[in-house]
């Protein structure tokens, strides 16, 4: 199929189109306007619903609502709006709903700036809102990455009746790439039959609830959504690696757009035979901790770098085990590290590594 | 591998943006693998506007360019900050008629192209952005005349009125890029890199 030039986050739009999905609510906030701005227009077209909502704490609830009566419902929004919808979060974890956020990441803290920038991934993978529960969390590098990756958040929303975000930033949302749209079949939301609110006309009635006032029935629950999870971190655990088949002295850890600027450094440093590897998750939630400390068992050092202060970099010391130091290259605000930023910092790991520091 | 980079700059409105965007949809024409990232936000208000378009044979690593291979610069502002940061052995591209101040770097060609006159000669001197375009793509050979004016004419469709201008002063600015090729003796398009293994350094679990 030919290849479409397209923003991020008009393509993440027509992925979840093409992923069945007829549901939009959401509230406007830069970088990721354009996604709502594409599905006003588009979602009309194709027999679907498009809400502006009043509010991102409307726009949780309205979700709830959708994802409820079992139909495919998506939103997005970018950092502080993500914080307003989070007590929503743990209400449709705590619901078992599927449901698909995408948070366009923008400088933090509080309403801070609208440039990319990497500062929620600790909100995405810890502490997303109240209670005991996980997001899962796909982290996606390129646009055609990130289509794939939204097509592939409905379906892991229903397999496993929880809640999926796609963890972008503003970069992913402006840029423009190439995209083609795989032309798949798709049907109704799986299993809703078995959970969905849709008329209790002829069967028991049910209830979509998070509320549990029982302790029995509360611990139950929560220790069986806790082993839902253990299969997911089992059967979807997805990264990517670069240059990591040779032998390497450092290796970096990055997500996201990030470790596109790392990879040109690795190329870079190649050429002046310095060997290092690169460790990319996708799902940053699970996180694929096994896989990473292997590849860290091949290092003499390892290098995170976010734009971020190093939020990741908890998960990468983890994975290390106490085996390897874990040097950090971070820019927040808006501003990204650059290859040459790169570059310097893997020559001072190296330093390190051979004892200098 | 061959790749490249491009950063295209001006101020808000100058049509910086679209310029790259045309480059990159004839690249994608070729085969070939782009990335078109731009400076958004508070920028785009009278500011500084610029996009970067990375185009790569093989898979685009980084988008994100702090040096870049060219830059093709409308305006004073613009160049102050953009000039200087040109890899050496790159390549700058000014419009003399909005850029008055001498500029100099010895490490790479700095090529002059009074564009906004040429355009205003031409009857708009919103089509600026397209004899830039033309110039850079004429200077660099990167893709042919014939490529670039097809992409003109698929983007302008649902705005016609905008075609005749938009490929006339596009040509008029890629006769201007071969004379200055010539003069400035350059015969490059894209960077060549020996890293033909590039794409056997991914692999992908799951």
């Amino acid at each position: 199929m030919a290849k479409i030039l397209m923003k991020g986050n008009e393509a993440i739009g027509e992925a979840a189109i093409k992923a069945g999905c007829l549901h939009f609510f959401g509230y406007p906030i830069t970088p990721q306007n354009e996604l709502p701005e594409y599905l006003s227009k588009r979602l009309p077209q194709v027999g679907g619903r498009y809400i502006q909502t009043e509010s991102e704490v409307a726009t949780s609830n309205m979700i709830f609502g959708a994802a409820g009566v079992g139909v495919r419902v998506m939103t997005s929004s970018s950092s502080p709006g993500i914080s307003l919808m989070s007590e929503g979060l743990s209400y449709l974890a705590g619901a078992d709903l599927p449901v698909v956020i995408v948070n366009m990441m923008r400088a933090g803290p509080g309403l801070a700036g609208i440039l990319p920038a990497q500062s929620d991934y600790a909100h995405a993978t810890r502490g997303t809102a109240h209670g005991d529960f996980h997001l899962l969390v796909l982290a996606p590098s390129s646009v055609q990455e990130a289509v794939d990756l939204t097509m592939l958040s409905f379906e892991l929303a229903e397999k496993y009746r929880m809640p999926v975000m796609l963890l972008g930033d503003g970069m992913i949302g402006q840029m423009m790439e190439p995209v083609s749209f795989p032309e798949t079949e798709v049907g109704p939301p799986m299993q809703a039959d078995d959970w969905a609110l849709t008329g209790c006309r002829g069967r028991e009635p049910r209830l979509v609830s998070s509320l549990f006032l029982d302790p029995v029935e509360l611990n139950a629950k929560n220790h069986e959504r806790f082993a839902r999870y253990a299969v997911v971190a089992q059967n979807e655990t997805r990264y990517e690696t670069f240059n990591c088949d040779e032998p390497y002295d450092i290796l970096i850890t990055a997500f996201g757009v990030m470790s596109r600027v790392c990879k040109s450094a690795i190329v870079a440093l190649k050429e002046q035979g310095v060997h290092v590897g690169m460790f990319r998750p996708i799902t940053v939630q699970p996180f694929p901790s096994a896989a990473l400390s292997e590849a860290i068992g091949k290092a003499r050092r390892v290098l995170d770098v976010e734009m971020n202060m190093g939020q990741m970099l908890v998960d990468v010391q983890l994975a290390a085990k106490g085996r390897v130091e874990v040097d950090f290259l971070g820019k927040c605000g808006g501003l990204t590290p650059s290859i040459e930023d790169v570059v310097e910092a893997v020559y001072d790991s190296l330093t390190k590594a051979e004892g200098g520091g | 591998m061959k790749s490249t980079d491009v950063l295209f700059a001006g101020f808000g409105g100058h049509g910086m943006l679209m310029a790259g965007k045309l480059l990159a949809q004839s690249m994608i024409k070729q085969g070939r693998q782009v990335s078109w990232l731009p400076a958004y936000g508070a920028e785009m208000r009278g500011g500084t506007a610029n996009v970067t378009v990375c185009i790569s044979d093989g898979e685009v690593m980084s988008p994100y360019i702090e040096r870049p291979n060219a830059l093709v610069v409308m305006n004073t502002p613009s160049l102050k900050k953009f000039g200087p940061k040109v890899k050496p052995g790159g390549l700058i591209l000014l419009n003399t008629t909005l850029i008055k101040e001498p500029f100099e770097r010895l490490d790479c060609p700095v090529i002059e192209l009074p564009a906004s006159q040429i355009a205003m000669d031409m009857g708009n001197a919103r089509a600026t952005n397209l004899i830039l375009l033309g110039a850079y793509a004429g200077i660099t050979q990167i893709a042919t005349c014939e490529e670039i004016t097809e992409v003109i004419q698929e983007t302008f469709t649902r705005k016609p009125k905008f075609i005749a201008l938009n490929v006339s002063a596009f040509v008029a600015g890629w006769k201007e890029g071969v004379r200055l090729r010539e003069e400035h003796n350059i015969d490059v398009a894209l960077t060549e890199e020996d890293e033909d293994e590039l794409n056997s350094l991914v692999a992908l679990s799951n």
